[in-house]
This record gives structure tokens, C-alpha cells and sequence, in this order.
């Protein structure tokens, strides 16, 4: 069972690295995000320093949603999401394996270039660890939640719109135990605030729903 | 309780409960309003506008009470398969995201007297504002996903979901709020409300429960007569074609 989990993750990473430009793309959006912003707010240094560690985690929010449609669309329309259901795995750990593949595959690239993108925010570099910190453990969650809503939407479309509209009130909570977590650094509360731990509590939640939530209604899908 | 999931029987109901619902509906509004508006004294610090609280307030109820009776209908038709849940949730829906607009919107418009302006991030607004945003996302899941039952079961999963978060949407809410924001709004928090205030609002919020309980019998009515109307419509289409194609057999057997 752990090989099959393991395979899962394996495969879409694979597939991830071999389809080209998914990962880069949204690195690539999430930097032209970032860049916008001095446009609509002016190159005012001091201003941007303050909300820069909100604005890269509500750019990564974004990006994070980019290739979410996709997480189980092209496996239901070529038919191996039927091949997956009636696997020994149970549906709910392929909806988990999946989700951490993707995670790997899209939000960590994100992670590794948000030191260099809050650097151009004027970020203070005290608070640059938190925050990379805030994005690890948190991420784990916009990620699980948002495999919820792309079961949901797996066999629409034109899903895309309506997965963001069912996920970003749930990513409330994450954005702002991201941010606090950061904003408690910059305060002078030492790295285990209460923004990280919360944070981290809101991906372990998501760990405990999204699995169960996510193979129910892939299963509506399939059934 | 069970035997009410029957359509039939649940029909039989309804038709009887609407006409008494209605007319406490009425009665209630108008003794509500009249207590509420002329009535009841003018807030000591507040004026006149305090009058905004009776139909915000309740409105506000409606909105968290009518999503947890979705949840409620949503596992009820997850874990029994009762069609009558799915019914409920679905003509919960609008009539929940109207109570939390009418709640944002006199929110709103008690603010600019209050507060001096429209709207401000006090955790309140905001919270049902994201609620709002929950609303509109399961009628527009529901509406995308063309099959009734996948959309049921879709929707349920969907409330559910939602409903598990509302809690901490709130809470984290509420923490950003006063993390941000010195505790600038303060109303209505006193611990005792006079019972010159209480009667009216406990009226409105009686006259609100009735409103949504008629609609949503009503709507509930209409959604099953609809379900009636395409499964026979789905027979007719059936009956038609399997007729032709007797038909054409027939035709090719009898030539020669």
C-alpha cells in the first residue's frame, strides 16, 4: 500500500516535471503578481516593506490556485481516476498522495523564490526566515482545502472560476495566521508565535478533512 | 419524523402548515415593525437609527441559523439518502444568501451613521461578509453541475466542508481583528438589553423565522412539483423513443 502511495506521489511528480513550464509558470506568475503591486501602490519603499510579507502570502494564495482545476481533471478524462478508484489504495489516500504532489510540484518552488521577491518588497531580512517558515507550514493547507474543490469541480469544464470561488473563503483563516505569524516576528515575539502554530494547526486540520471530503465527491463523479 | 421524508406525505404537510405560516408572517412583521419603528424609545446614545438593529440583527441569525440547517440537511441526505434533505438544502440556499445580503447591506447602512462610514473591517462585517462568499459558492456549484443527484451530493459535501470551517473563519477572524484594530466599535454589547428593546427584536426575529419557514416550504413545494415535471418528461422522451423504434422494426419486418 505504501509502495502504491508512493507511486502515486512518483507518477504526478513525473508527469509535473515532464508536461514543461507548470511549475515554472506559476513561479512566473507569482513574480508578475509581486511586480504589479508598486505599480498600483507606487514605489513607496516604506509602505511596501510594511505589507510586503501580506503581499507575497496573498500572491502565493493566487498562484496556488493556478493549476488547481487540473489536480484530478486530466485523470478523470482519460479514465485513470476510474482506474484509481478500484485500485487497493483507498480513494482517500490517492486524493492525499496527489495532493502532495502537488504540493511538491507547485507550492515549493513558490517557497523557494519568496525570499527573493520580498527582498524586492523591502522585507527586512529579520523576518525573511518567518516568513518562508509561515509559507512552509501553511501552504500544506490552501493545498489540501483546494483538493477538495477541485474534486468538486473535476467534471466541469469550465471549473476553473467556480474552484476559486468555492476555496478562497476557506483560505481566509491560512492568509491570516500567515501573515500574523510574520507580523509577530517583525513585533519581536520569538519564531513560535501564535500566527505559525495556528497555521500549522490549519494544515493539519485540512490533513484530517480534505482526504475524507476529496474522495467523496470524486466518487460522486465517478459513481 | 421519518414518514415526513415522503415526498407525498411532506406535501400534504406543507400545504396545510403554508397558509397558517403566512399569516403569522404578516402578523408578526406588523406587530414587529410597529413595536420596532413607532413604539419602542429611542437609544440613549444611539437616536433614532438604533431602529436599524430590529431588522439587522435578526437578519444576522437567519444567515448562521439557515447555513446550519443546510449542513444539518446536507449530512442527513449524505449519510440516508433522503431526496427530501437535498430538496431543503437546495431552497435553503437562496433564501440564506438574501437573509446574510439584507444583514451586510443595513449593516452597512447603519455604519455610515454610526461609525461615519459604509463599511469597516470589524470582525463582524467580515465575517459574514465570507460567509456571504459561502453562500454564493454552493448555489453556484449546484448550478454548474447539470445532473440533480451529483449536484445534491456535490452541494452536501461542499456545506459541509464549509461548515466545519465557519467556526474557524470566524475565530481566525476575530483574531485578526483585534490584533489589527483597537477595539474601536462597541455597541450593543452592554450585558443587559431594556425590554423596551428586547420585545421588538425578539418580535422581528420571530416575524424573520416565519418569512424564511414559509419560503422555504413554498420552495420546497416548487422543487419537488419541478422534479416531478422533468422525471416525467425524461418517461415521455423514453416512451417516444422506444415507440419508434417498435416502429421501424416493424416497418422493416413487414417488407418483404
Amino acid at each position: 500500500m505504501r509502495a502504491l502511495f508512493l507511486a502515486i506521489v512518483q507518477r504526478d511528480l513525473l508527469l509535473a516535471a515532464r508536461l514543461g513550464a507548470g511549475a515554472g509558470l506559476g513561479v512566473f506568475f507569482f513574480a508578475m503578481t509581486v511586480t504589479l503591486l508598486p505599480f498600483g501602490l507606487g514605489p513607496d519603499l516604506p509602505l511596501l516593506s510594511r505589507i510586503g510579507p501580506g503581499m507575497i502570502w496573498i500572491a502565493a494564495t493566487l498562484a496556488s490556485l493556478l493549476a488547481l482545476d487540473r489536480l484530478f481533471q486530466a485523470d478523470y478524462e482519460d479514465g485513470s481516476l476510474d482506474q484509481l478508484a478500484i485500485a487497493p489504495l483507498p480513494l482517500e489516500l490517492v486524493v492525499l498522495a496527489k495532493a502532495i504532489a502537488h504540493w511538491i510540484a507547485t507550492a515549493v518552488p513558490l517557497i523557494l523564490v519568496s525570499p527573493l521577491l520580498a527582498l524586492f518588497l523591502n522585507v527586512p531580512a529579520s523576518s525573511m526566515p518567518m516568513l518562508v517558515l509561515s509559507l512552509l507550514v501553511g501552504t500544506p493547507a490552501l493545498n489540501l482545502l483546494g483538493a477538495v474543490g477541485a474534486a468538486l469541480t473535476v467534471s466541469l469544464r469550465r471549473g476553473g472560476l467556480l474552484l476559486a470561488v468555492l476555496v478562497l473563503p476557506l483560505y481566509v483563516p491560512v492568509v491570516i495566521f500567515g501573515v500574523n505569524a510574520v507580523a509577530a516576528v517583525e513585533a519581536g515575539q520569538g519564531m513560535l508565535n501564535p500566527g505559525l502554530l495556528l497555521g500549522m494547526g490549519m494544515s493539519l486540520f485540512a490533513l484530517g478533512i480534505a482526504p475524507l471530503a476529496g474522495a467523496a465527491a470524486l466518487r460522486l463523479h465517478l459513481g | 419524523m421519518w414518514s415526513f421524508a415522503n415526498p407525498q406525505r411532506f406535501l400534504g404537510l406543507s400545504r396545510r402548515l403554508v397558509p397558517w405560516l403566512a399569516s403569522a408572517t404578516g402578523l408578526l412583521f406588523a406587530a414587529g415593525l410597529l413595536d420596532a419603528l413607532v413604539l419602542s424609545p429611542p437609544d440613549y446614545q444611539q437616536g433614532e437609527s438604533v431602529r436599524m438593529m430590529y431588522v439587522h440583527v435578526p437578519a444576522s441569525w437567519m444567515a448562521l441559523f439557515v447555513y446550519t440547517l443546510m449542513a444539518g440537511a446536507s449530512l442527513v441526505f449524505l449519510v440516508w439518502r433522503h431526496a427530501l434533505a437535498d430538496v431543503a438544502a437546495r431552497a435553503a440556499a437562496p433564501l440564506g444568501a438574501g437573509f446574510t445580503a439584507v444583514s451586510l447591506a443595513t449593516g452597512s447602512l447603519w455604519g455610515k451613521p454610526m461609525w461615519g462610514t459604509f463599511w469597516v473591517w470589524d470582525a463582524r462585517l467580515t465575517s459574514v461578509l465570507v460567509l456571504f462568499f459561502l453562500y454564493i459558492g454552493y448555489i453556484a456549484l449546484r448550478g454548474a453541475i447539470e445532473d440533480e443527484t451529483r449536484a445534491g451530493r456535490a452541494g452536501a459535501v461542499l456545506a459541509l466542508v464549509g461548515f466545519v470551517n465557519v467556526p474557524i473563519i470566524k475565530f481566525s477572524v476575530d483574531w485578526w481583528n483585534t490584533l489589527h484594530q483597537p477595539a474601536s466599535v462597541s455597541r450593543l454589547d452592554a450585558p443587559a438589553i431594556d425590554a423596551s428593546i428586547l420585545t421588538p427584536l425578539l418580535l422581528m426575529a420571530a416575524a424573520y423565522m416565519a418569512l424564511f419557514a414559509t419560503l422555504l416550504l413554498l420552495r420546497m413545494e416548487t422543487e419537488i412539483y419541478a422534479r416531478r415535471v422533468r422525471a416525467a418528461a425524461m418517461r415521455e422522451v423514453a416512451a417516444a423513443q422506444a415507440r419508434d423504434e417498435t416502429g421501424e422494426a416493424a416497418g422493416a419486418a413487414a417488407r418483404p
